[in-house]
């Protein structure tokens, strides 16, 4: 490793490292010491080995969750999850319906996998969140349909944090006979899930968000009453024959470490990180212009996505180089398009242009948090005196009455 | 996103900072670009009775391409004739900016910019009629 100091993380939300304690586990499952079999040999003990280590990973995971063990199936990630549950419970009961419910604000393996069945002839009905992103139970109810066979709304957004209420959601769906998926990548481990309790029938985890290896997930799908979905993947006819491919032992073991580990301590870190979050946000809301996306109350503990106005995303970023965060401004790509989450929110240009989204985890320290206040302060102090729209704020203009020559 | 050497330089220490009064008659100004595409342009140029810009001003909402774009073209265009400013082209900025593909749009903007505020003063002048001619 350099010399030179390494930026203060507070990307936790993109991903988490791996916590020392699944490290250690996962390198005990590949070397020739170690349990590195097959978990699909039936006819030695490395098999067997292999095979029980899973087992015990799988009982791990759904632990979390208060599901059964038989209802994980593994994956890739989150991404392979979404797929599989969307396109899986679309191809399935396609004779049934071909209408499905989503919203604007999922992560992009949820509206890209619709996008998908939109071209093999579904139609899917993209609801628009309220200002604060959570989303109306009115109008989802409206858009669900006779010809409705799933409803997919993720649990806690990526961008700005915004827990949905699956528990109503699910009872929406399950009165009317239609499957509820759930993208649950950023909230197991951050937020009680009890799926005893919740009418949701797909669940998609994802372990790298915590503190678990990246390249693994899974996808919850219901026993009691059945959830059906078509493979997506084809071939040994692994994890019941919904995801074919020799299961990846220390990946598996690692997320198995992780969602434990996140279940034992699930309740005292999010207190800490609660406060953490506390901290920032007050720095913050003594500056001037400065607005938080997504509501503060029905959000998870680790996420603080804040507008800083008339300061463009990209140029900030550029001046904490000293913090790894991300901006909501895609300046970056040839699109030149906002955040489209924020937009959804019906955030004006500037605003979504202007956003910055600080996810605070494990590692983060009280330090950690007032450097990046202080950070913050002066950059922000710093570009507004570069700013024209900042000069025309303080001279009285409003912005939205300008005539702006696009290009 | 790793920029050249150039546009940190810029981006760190911009030059020329700052505004003239709009409604002074030696001054003219260039407002270019929108909020809702991520940058905007002011670039503010006074000139003298010989026709030649003695002192440019900008602020810069955007990325750091386009600060460093439009820091970069107030040096430029200090000392030349209103011509002479007119003819510089967004493509030398994002060469001399070593510019990604993804960001030439921002040295588009300052030419944009540069032209606006040349217009902006011979109108402000009513002396457009010697130029028409050579304008683009």
């Amino acid at each position: 490793m350099s010399e030179v100091k390494r930026p203060i993380y507070l990307d936790y939300s993109a991903t988490t490292p791996v916590d020392q304690r699944v490290a250690d586990v996962m390198c005990s499952h590949l070397v020739m010491d170690g349990n590195f079999g097959n978990a699909a040999s039936r006819s030695h003990a490395y098999g067997w080995e292999a095979d029980e280590a899973i087992k015990q990973a799988r009982k791990n995971v759904a632990g979390l969750v208060n599901a059964d063990p038989r209802e994980i199936v593994w994956t890739s990630g989150a991404t392979e999850s979404d797929n599989l549950a969307i396109k899986g419970v679309a191809h399935f009961y396609k004779k049934k319906g071909k209408h499905i419910v989503t919203c604007k604000t999922e992560h992009k393996a949820v509206l890209d996998s619709c996008r998908q069945l939109e071209r093999e002839g579904y139609e899917i009905t993209y609801l628009d969140p309220e200002d604060n992103g959570l989303i109306d139970l009115a109008k989802l109810e409206q858009a669900l349909r006779d010809d409705t066979v799933l409803v997919s709304i993720m649990h806690v957004n990526n961008e700005i944090g915004v827990i949905q209420d699956i528990a109503a959601i699910g009872e929406l769906t399950r009165a009317r006979g239609i499957l509820f998926h759930v993208d649950a990548a950023q909230s197991a481990g951050k937020i009680p899930i009890d799926l005893q309790q919740l009418k949701v029938d797909l669940m998609s985890f994802s372990a790298h968000k915590v503190y678990g290896p990246k390249g693994i997930g899974a996808l919850y799908v219901r026993r009691k009453p059945r959830a059906r979905i078509e493979a997506q993947m084809h071939g040994g006819g692994h994890e019941r024959g919904m995801r074919s491919g020799t299961l990846a032992t220390h990946q598996i073991v690692g997320m198995g470490e992780a969602f434990r580990i996140a279940k034992e301590e699930m309740a005292t870190e999010n207190d800490r990180i609660l406060s953490l979050r506390n901290r920032l946000w007050n720095g913050f809301k003594e500056m001037e212009e400065v607005y938080l996306n997504g509501d503060l109350e029905q959000r998870v503990a680790g996420n603080l996505n804040v507008s800083f106005n008339y300061v463009e995303g990209e140029s900030l970023i550029m001046a904490i180089k000293d913090l790894a965060v991300s901006s909501g401004s895609a300046c970056t790509s040839a699109s030149l398009e906002p955040s489209y989450v924020l937009r959804a929110l019906g955030r004006n240009d500037e605003l979504a242009h202007s956003s910055i989204r600080f996810s605070i985890g494990r590692y983060t320290t009280e330090q950690d948090i007032d450097e990046t206040i202080r950070l913050l302060k002066t950059q922000v102090e710093k570009l507004r005196e570069l700013s024209p729209l900042w000069d025309m704020y303080k001279e009285g203009i409003d912005l939205s009455t300008v005539q702006w020559a696009a290009h | 996103m790793s920029y050249s050497n150039k546009v940190l330089d810029h981006y760190e220490n911009p030059r020329n900072v700052g505004s003239f009064e709009k409604t002074d008659t030696k001054v003219g100004t260039g407002m270019v670009g929108a909020p809702a595409c991520g940058d905007v342009m002011k670039l503010q140029i006074k000139v003298n009775q010989e026709g030649v810009i003695e002192d440019a001003r900008f602020k810069t909402y955007g990325c750091g391409s386009a600060i460093a774009s439009s820091s970069l073209l107030t040096e430029w265009v200090k000392g030349k004739t209103l011509d002479q400013a007119r003819e510089i082209k967004n493509t030398e900025i994002a060469e001399e900016l070593e510019l990604p593909p993804v960001k030439v749009h921002c040295s588009v903007l300052a030419e944009d910019a540069i032209k606006a505020a040349i217009e902006d003063y011979q109108s402000k002048n009513g002396d457009a009629s010697d130029d028409t001619q050579q304008s683009a």
